[in-house]
């Protein structure tokens, strides 16, 4: 169908727009602006090519499949009001991308925000376009993130910072409480899915959990748009630049919340709760926000309070819980966007023009640039409800709706009252405005003169500008159509009658609305005088200041509690951490134990397993008695490393290699060899990796001030010690004989076993496991393993040695003073002797190790091995080389890019998975058939080989970059003591350097 | 009758190795000096290592000659380590 592509290809394109605008290179204004222009209108033009299919509450619908088991779809879904807030944001997208373009300045890095902006139009028509609530809460913090970014654009400026991080701070914990207010609602329907949803409403109404779930979600709407007590977040925001201020913090990104409100209306509303919350929420925004705006110096700082008063408007409209309040409130949406980006982008020029935005310094610009001017006063006009303009219309159905009788109440008494003085006031701010910056003399002290004003930054101001005229004078023939199609959309079929006239005859709204006019113009001749004595802040609200508040709940939660929570509960030793952890251990499984009775856990382990074993066979016996032997060497081994640890960490570290010998052996008996193999590996690089960690702890005390030493404690915490290592060490023995000596229960392996050839292609289970079956999960595991593996390099990048162990090692100072007694120089003898040849050999085990991995990858698919062991396999090889040669011998003729590895493991699983949907599979569908290639024979040739793949490179990269971060503090703290070894020691070597260069 | 010959041989290797197991498994546990351990770990390495090829010959599988044969590549990866570590202070320089 091509209206579902289409409709993918409206969320897709800004998103691919976001990468592409990411990697183009910087200074580029013109390229990034026609490619963010480009994806804007192509949005545009698909939106239009989509109405036929969305008109009459008609809607197209498309899903990929995701996690089809959870619930979890990809659902895209239009109907006719997310068709209306398509085409808000990619119409305004535009228009502020063209805005943009002349606004930035040469020297800003226009890539990061041209990308940005995209991802961000992106995310917002993911909100609106979602068919499935999980979704749409991605998208709603992804929106978060975004804006996040683009507050703090000038991170330079502290402001900005702040800004953002409150912004962040209060939208993405309101997304949390959405996240689990919307899981409430899906286990009440039982489907996350938008349309089942919409149709359970009094399923949802009558439920126990309507209450907490109606609470949570209205938590995130209400801090999106910025409501009451949750609005401070928004003129701190006003700190990014104005093209962002215009189209995310006026006409999208906080419309998101009264989308929601909107959206979820017919599942949700229709309750005393929802008239209360939402209602009360609305009407003292809508006051509140009025009347701060007047009393701005800051001209976007009078816009964003006026946006929240507006916001407040939509909010209480919706609260007011009638199908006419819904109309009203889309239809305020639409105006309100159309004319408050106009408003900032004049903001905007004002700033860009004059290089201030203090109402105080501006005055008379009507003569400097009589164009915006003009336009400004007509937007603002429109904001104050002037007649004839689309203002005037929303406000008009608002006043009509605020007289209308509701729930009998308080409230509803006093709205038409409250609402009256609140218009009264975004009367007097709109006034203000505009004689304020374009009236009176002419500007005395602007920091700059204005220069020439390009013209194309005006053009996205007309073209609002006009379609608030447009609307505002011949409402039923430009808006009619789409506002219908939108509500329809909300209410079904019962859309009430409504008309969209500029005259309605003298009716109590027209009352309302030419008092609100004359008690505005009546306000600001009140206050002029108060006003341009430029006191700051408004009268009347003294310390009750929600950002007041946020800022103290911040250093209460950030600081001091965390303080507090530290000192009580953490300590910086390991011993007692340890101790904790292993002892909860021991407890929770004692716990479990206690209440499933004994009888269920220990009681009869060995009647199932070997009872019915054969005759007496004395060659399996025989063996049977050495492997015991072998486990009792190892199990010796175990307990001397254990011993060992404190005082002699090298024989606690070969100790430990004898151990892991021993559990090797036994797996490779107990037909395990896949694990044997991986255990066999894990034990070689792990040897490795502490032997190189070994070289930087600090050294043993040599004395230990015996007089103060308190035996008698001492002798106490050890003893206890002991007791709690044997008894988790013989409580985990006990539960893995419980479960081995038991048949097992009918699990999942069946499953699996029985799969794996039919449907993963594969005969080697636990392979076929971890890349087919449970491959998402792997996913993830790779993904964190990535993640460890850059935190070690990261960590070990600012690493200082303990003092004592600076100093070169022991051994090399006491070899080259023998060298330097040699004759003539034969310098570095030592070294180049070392491991001579054993160093020959482990280079030419260089390509045979490299050819095993290869084997072992290859069959994994069948027979024990897989992308996990090949990995270890390659970086042993590769940790050969580094022993042998060491580091500067090795990065002179090998370039290995361990971060690059790792990227490149990751994207080819994910590539793998995504690959699936290509073919109309869910999320990682495995695909295989058998290929016969020359030479080699017959080759398993399934998708998820290349997951593998993944795997296997991730693998490799991770464990040689943890290996080589070690491996290179040798080089980079002390230097060599000869004089005439060449200087570049200090530099970084080439491995890391390139891997940092990324 | 080889086939008995067979079996009786593996049972007497077997034996013989796994009493070389212990023999290093001692030396490994008592030392007394590092160097001790170590040519103890490795010679636990190699006769683990053979131990696996008899039991591949008993079982007639050749996946335990693979795990042998990744022994014998790789299972001296950890000594050289640990040599490299005595005689020089540290494993990579």
């Amino acid at each position: 169908m091509p209206d579902s592509m289409f409709l993918t290809f409206v969320l897709a394109l800004p998103f691919a727009g976001c990468l592409v605008a990411g990697f183009l290179p910087a200074n580029t204004r013109n390229v990034e602006a026609w490619l963010a222009g480009a994806v804007a209108l192509a949005g545009l033009i698909l939106a239009g090519a989509l109405y036929p299919a969305v008109t009459g509450g008609a809607m197209i619908r498309t899903e990929v499949e995701w996690l089809p088991a959870l619930g979890l779809n990809l659902t895209l879904r239009m109907d006719g009001f997310a068709w209306m807030f398509t085409v808000l944001i990619t119409g305004i997208g535009l228009l502020v991308t063209l805005y943009a373009r002349y606004y930035m300045s040469p020297e800003d890095p226009v890539t990061r925000f041209f990308s940005y902006l995209l991802g961000f139009m992106g995310s917002m028509l993911g909100i609106v376009l979602s068919g499935n609530l999980i979704q749409l809460v991605f998208f709603w913090e992804l929106t978060s993130i975004f804006s996040f970014l683009l507050i703090g654009y000038w991170h330079h400026s502290a402001k900005a910072r702040d800004g953002a991080r409150m912004a962040l701070t209060v939208t993405a914990s309101g997304g949390l409480c959405l996240l689990v207010g919307v899981l409430i609602v899906g286990h009440i329907v039982g489907s996350y899915d938008l349309d089942r949803v919409l149709v359970s409403g009094n399923q949802i109404r009558s439920h126990d959990l309507y209450l907490p779930a109606l609470l949570l979600i209205l938590l995130g709407a209400l801090t999106k748009s910025a409501q009451f007590p949750f609005h401070f977040w928004l003129p701190q925001a006003m700190a990014a630049p104005t093209p962002v201020s215009a189209y995310l913090h006026s006409a999208t990104m906080v419309k998101a919340g009264v989308f929601l409100l909107v959206r979820l209306w017919p599942a949700m509303g229709g309750t005393d709760a929802w008239f209360w919350i939402v209602g009360t929420a609305g009407l003292i925004t809508f006051a509140l926000g009025a009347y701060l705006a007047i009393f701005q110096q800051d001209l976007k700082g009078v816009l964003a309070n006026s946006t929240i008063s507006h916001l407040g408007l939509i909010t209480l409209l919706i609260g007011l819980d009638s199908p006419l309040g819904i109309v009203a409130a889309i239809f305020h949406m639409m105006n309100h966007a159309t004319f408050k980006a106009s408003l900032f982008m004049a903001a905007g020029i004002i700033d860009h023009e004059t290089g201030t935005r203090d109402i105080r310094r501006l005055s008379g610009l009507y003569r400097l640039m009589p164009i915006t001017a003009t336009l400004a006063m007509v937007a603002a006009a429109a904001m104050a409800g002037v007649p004839l303009l689309n203002g005037f219309l929303s406000k008009e159905m608002f006043f009509a709706e605020t007289v209308a009788e509701h729930v009998d109440s308080i409230l509803d008494d006093a709205l038409p009252y409250v609402v009256t003085l609140a218009a009264m006031f975004s009367v007097t701010y709109s006034l203000r405005f505009i004689h304020g910056v374009f009236f009176g003399p002419p500007p005395t002290d602007l920091p700059r003169q204005p220069p020439p004003l390009p013209s194309w930054m005006v053009v996205p101001v007309a073209l609002l500008v006009s379609a608030c005229l447009l609307v505002g004078i011949f409402p039923a023939a430009t808006a009619g159509p789409f506002l219908d199609t939108a509500v329809r959309a909300v209410l079904g079929s019962d859309v009430p009658p409504y008309s969209l006239k500029v005259w309605h005859g003298i009716t109590v709204p027209l009352l309302m609305s030419l008092a609100a006019l004359t008690g505005g113009v009546l306000l600001y001749r009140a206050l002029r005088g108060y006003l341009s004595s430029g006191a700051e802040g408004s009268p009347g609200l003294g310390r009750l200041d929600s950002q007041r508040i946020f800022d103290w709940s911040m250093v209460f939660l950030s600081w001091r509690a965390a303080k507090t929570g530290v000192d009580l509960l953490g300590t910086r030793r390991l011993q007692p951490q340890i101790r904790l952890v292993v002892g909860a251990a021991f407890v929770a499984a004692l716990w479990t134990l206690y209440r499933h009775g004994p009888h269920n856990g220990l009681h009869y382990g060995l009647h199932a397993g070997h009872a019915e074993s054969s005759a007496f066979d004395p060659v399996l016996a025989l063996v049977l008695v050495w492997l015991a032997g072998v486990w009792l060497a190892g199990a010796a081994c175990a307990v001397g490393a254990a011993y060992q640890a404190k005082y002699h960490r090298l024989a606690a570290l070969i100790l430990m290699g004898g151990a892991g010998l021993a559990v090797c052996i036994t797996f490779a008996w107990y037909s395990a060899p896949d694990l044997a193999l991986t255990q066999l590996l894990v034990e070689i690089v792990t040897t490795v990796l502490i032997l190189l960690g070994l070289r930087w702890l600090p050294k043993r005390f040599e004395t230990i001030d015996v007089e103060n030493y308190r035996v008698a404690t001492s002798w106490f915490r050890r003893g206890g010690d002991l007791a709690i290592a044997a008894a988790a060490g013989l409580g985990l023995s006990a539960v893995a004989y419980a479960v081995m000596t038991r048949s097992a229960p009918d699990s999942i392996s069946r499953f699996f076993l029985e799969r794996a050839y039919t449907e993963g292609g594969g005969t080697n289970v636990v392979n076929v496991i971890l890349v087919d079956f449970r491959g998402f999960d792997t996913l993830g595991e790779i993904t964190v393993l990535g993640a460890v593996a850059l935190t070690v390099y990261a960590l070990l990048r600012r690493f200082r040695p303990a003092p004592d162990s600076i100093e070169r090692p022991e051994q090399q100072i006491r070899e080259s003073e023998r060298d330097d007694a040699l004759p003539d120089g034969q310098s570095g003898v030592a070294l180049a002797d070392s491991l001579l040849v054993p160093g020959l050999i482990m280079r030419l085990l260089y390509p045979v190790i490299m050819t095993v991995a290869v084997y072992l990858f290859m069959r994994g698919h069948d027979l024990p091995g897989g992308g996990f062991v090949a990995g270890l396999t390659m970086s042993v090889a590769f940790i050969l080389q580094y022993m042998a040669g060491g580091t500067r011998w090795v990065e002179a003729r090998l370039t290995i890019l361990p971060v690059r590895w790792i990227a490149l493991g990751l994207l080819f699983a994910a590539f793998t998975g995504i690959g699936s949907w290509l073919y109309g599979y869910p999320f990682l569908t495995s695909y295989f058939r058998y290929e016969d290639l020359p030479l080699i024979g017959t080759v398993p040739l399934a998708s998820a080989v290349v997951f593998d793949l993944g795997v296997f490179t991730l693998v490799v990269g991770a464990t040689v970059l943890i290996l080589i971060a070690l491996a290179h503090q040798s080089i980079r703290t002390h230097r060599p003591a000869k004089a005439d070894v060449p200087a570049p020691i200090a530099a970084p070597a080439p491995a890391l350097a390139q891997a940092e260069g990324q | 009758m080889s086939a008995t010959i067979l079996v009786w041989a593996l049972v007497v290797a077997q034996t013989f190795l796994a009493i070389a197991m212990g023999c290093a498994a001692f030396r490994l546990l008592i030392g007394p000096r590092a160097q001790d351990r170590i040519l103890g770990l490795d010679t636990l390495y190699v006769n683990a290592m053979l131990l696996l090829l008899t039991f591949g010959i008993r079982t007639g599988s050749t996946l335990y000659f693979e795990i042998a044969l990744v022994i014998a590549l790789l299972g001296f990866v950890a000594t050289v380590a640990l040599a490299k570590f005595l005689m020089r202070g540290e494993v990579i320089e």
